[in-house]
């Protein structure tokens, strides 16, 4: 499991890089963001959720079930949105309002 | 490298859970100089980084203190502190109510109170319990952060620590700090033992990678005392995921059960190694793989999973998306991880005072790093964080500066400097990892022999342990990354040395799978009354047996 960011669509804030918890992500030569260390990912999404531009997807890896499907958050007011892009192009969505607790 | 010197009143190693609620606490009772040196981002750093989906440790409605204590004791099997139990168990609720200012969601009835989840838990959502606590932290007055700095040394003379250690991940920078007092809040350590997806997703485990016993190898190397790092903890986890399973188990009431679909989990009790044990029986006798019964749950239940699963293991909810098959269709697959130390889960860690003061003078302990009490979880780690920070304001008045020593500074300088100029070893840091990793599965009681071990193993294992260890002089660093790798697992090298002498001197098995000893594969008596504790002299861990009732040393 780990993530890959979208080079095109990376403005190089530089959020992503400063919220990893194993400061996997680094800057290329032209202040894009990329990681560095794929299979050290811990898989806790921090990054994502900071990603002004969405360019951050996530995967789980082959060896622990993956089949392709990326994952990605969009944040709206209390609203996260935790998006699927199935690989045939189907894509599923689940808002959580993060003003409200699990129920479980 | 460029070296810069620091100064403050309280130093704080680690702004995780623990960290960052004892900087709240320092600053507002007190007008001392408080300094959080972090690896990561305090904002998304430790255990805390994807979120938690609910609040282990709470006296719920009708329970008191005492009643959290006794059940920890007995979870424990007798072998933790009641002091240190209850002295968390009194501020449990006020954290929680404090959490809940800051902004934390936590689920009410219809008159307002807490809902809560068995005994102890309240139910909540702690996707975003991190930022809002270092968002705490940063606010507060007189607190200043630096973020990626990773501290490699404590400054301890004669059995007083001054100050500490560091080197920027992201600069050239070797920091000398100065303090008056020091919080060590490092939290465990991860990544002692082969995981159990050692391929591309080695990093999928349950505690943080990046929690690599920092604080226990600084402590054990200056001489501090060290309780029971014999109680490794092994999580059961959802399959691949490594997601936690209480919230199936508690949450909807899933069961244990084997493929004969029987439920396995009254047969071997539900203490938390009990749980970790049964699976691991049923898979050893053929009976396996093991699950949690969730088929038959409704769509509904299904729905408020896949949430509260993003809210804090967003893998397992990607992983049912992903496979289509929902677990109202698809029991969920569990398994034992490979064993952690953490002594905010089982009671490995600095032998601590009541005031949360180390055996070194002003250096204090909170969360994960501080032994004797178990089930702490993130409120105990609160509370700890806040006893501590209690202690040090009092025990800075006391104490007085220290100049860093020129010599100690140009020693560790040059330390530095020589893994990054060092170009002699055929072995990178990732490798002798790796070896480290299957030494300690196949000889120290890993996943592979069932978290077994016998004492011929055990010595093996130490033998190996050293012999790596000496390798790692030589390693060589291209950047600052890469030297954090090179420290982290140099303390994971002294935390296994650790656990190793640890797991020998208990002569007994008091709990399956976290300490299986099949030279001595039942519970003794005597045992039951001592705690094993250790100190590093003279280039070996001593071993120390105290008594659990007055805690004096039997030798
Ligand atoms: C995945 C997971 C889920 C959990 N879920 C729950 C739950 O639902 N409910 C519950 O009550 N409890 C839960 N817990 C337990 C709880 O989160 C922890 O016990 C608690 O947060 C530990 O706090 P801590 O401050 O000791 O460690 P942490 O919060 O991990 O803090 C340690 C900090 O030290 C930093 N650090 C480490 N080494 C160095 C170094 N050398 N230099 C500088 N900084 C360093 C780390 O980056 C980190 O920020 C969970 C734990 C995990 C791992
Ligand atoms: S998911 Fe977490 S560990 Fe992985 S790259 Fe993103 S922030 Fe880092
Ligand atoms: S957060 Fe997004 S936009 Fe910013 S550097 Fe990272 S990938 Fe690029």
């Amino acid at each position: 499991m780990s993530i890959s960011i979208d080079r095109d669509r990376c403005i190089g804030c530089g959020k992503c890089h400063d919220v990893c918890p194993g400061t996997l992500i680094k800057k290329d030569e032209q202040g894009k963001a990329y990681i560095k260390y794929p299979r050290y990912c811990w898989g806790c999404t921090s990054c994502l959720k900071e990603c002004p531009v969405y360019a951050i997807r996530f995967y789980l890896g082959a060896d622990i079930g993956g089949k392709g499907v990326l994952m990605h958050t969009e944040r709206h007011g209390d609203i996260l949105d935790w998006i699927f892009e199935h690989p045939d192009g189907k894509v599923e969505k689940i808002p959580i309002n993060t003003k409200e607790s699990n129920r479980y | 490298m460029r070296t810069e010197y620091i100064t403050t009143d309280i130093l704080i190693i680690g702004g995780g859970t623990a960290g960052c609620y004892a900087a709240i606490t320092a600053s507002e009772n007190s007008d001392k100089k408080i300094l959080i040196c972090e690896k990561a981002d305090i904002r998304r750093s430790g255990c805390l980084a994807a979120g938690v989906n609910a609040l282990n440790a709470y006296i719920t409605e009708g329970r008191t203190p005492q009643d959290y204590a006794d059940y920890c004791l007995k979870d424990a099997d007798g072998i933790a502190r009641e002091d240190l139990l209850l002295s968390i168990s009194e501020r449990l609720n006020d954290v929680t109510r404090r959490l809940e200012e800051l902004g934390l969601v936590i689920l009410k009835n219809e008159n307002g109170r807490y809902v809560t989840r068995g005994n102890r838990n309240i139910k909540i959502n702690g996707e975003n319990i991190k930022p809002l606590l270092a968002g705490a932290a940063k606010r507060a007055e007189n607190v200043t952060v630096i973020d990626h700095i990773n501290i490699f040394d404590l400054d301890v003379k004669d059995n007083t620590v001054y100050g500490a250690y560091g080197f920027g991940i992201e600069n050239d920078v070797f920091y000398v700090i100065r303090a008056a007092a020091v919080i060590i809040a490092t939290g465990g350590a991860a990544g002692l033992y082969k995981p159990n997806n050692p391929g591309f997703s080695q990093h999928k485990m349950w505690y943080p990678p990046f929690n690599t016993g920092a604080g226990y190898a600084m402590g054990i190397m200056h001489g501090a005392e060290m309780t029971t790092f014999e109680m490794r903890f092994i999580a059961l986890r959802c399959k691949n995921t490594i997601a936690p399973t209480g919230t199936l188990a508690q949450g909807v009431g899933a069961k244990q059960i084997n493929i004969l679909g029987d439920v396995y989990e009254q047969k071997y009790g539900i203490s938390t190694s009990e749980r970790v044990y049964g699976t691991v029986c049923e898979n050893h006798e053929g009976r396996g793989p093991c699950f949690l019964q969730t088929r038959g749950i409704t769509d509904e239940q299904d729905k408020s999973l896949l949430k509260a699963y993003l809210n804090m293991a967003p893998s397992q909810t990607l992983k049912w998306i992903e496979s289509k098959r929902m677990p109202s269709e698809e029991n969920v697959e569990i398994e034992g991880t490979e064993p952690y130390i953490v002594g905010g889960h089982t009671a490995s860690g600095f032998w601590i005072d009541n005031d949360r003061q180390t055996t070194i003078n002003g250096l204090f302990a909170a969360g994960d790093v501080a032994g004797g009490a178990p089930q702490k979880y993130v409120t105990g780690a609160l509370a700890e964080g806040e006893i501590a920070a209690l202690s040090t304001i009092a025990y800075c008045g006391k104490n007085s500066f220290h100049e860093a020593d020129p010599g100690s500074v140009k020693e560790h300088f040059d330390e530095l400097e020589r893994h990054l100029s060092e170009t002699v070893s055929p072995y990178r840091t990732e490798e002798l990892e790796e070896a480290m990793q299957t030494i300690m599965d196949n000889y120290a009681g890993g996943i592979r022999s069932n978290y077994r071990y016998n004492s011929a193993g055990l010595d093996i294992a130490d033998l190996r342990i050293t012999e790596l260890t000496e390798l790692t002089e030589a390693l060589h660093a291209d950047d600052m990354q890469e030297l954090m790798y090179i420290y982290e697992l140099r303390e994971r090298l002294i935390v296994c040395k650790s656990v190793i002498a640890h797991l020998k001197a208990r002569k007994e098995t008091r709990w399956h799978s976290f300490a299986e000893n099949t030279d001595h594969p039942e519970k003794s008596e005597g045992f039951g009354r001592l705690f094993v504790n250790s100190v590093y002299e003279n280039g070996r861990i001593k071993i120390i047996l105290r008594r659990i009732d007055d805690r004096e040393a039997v030798i």
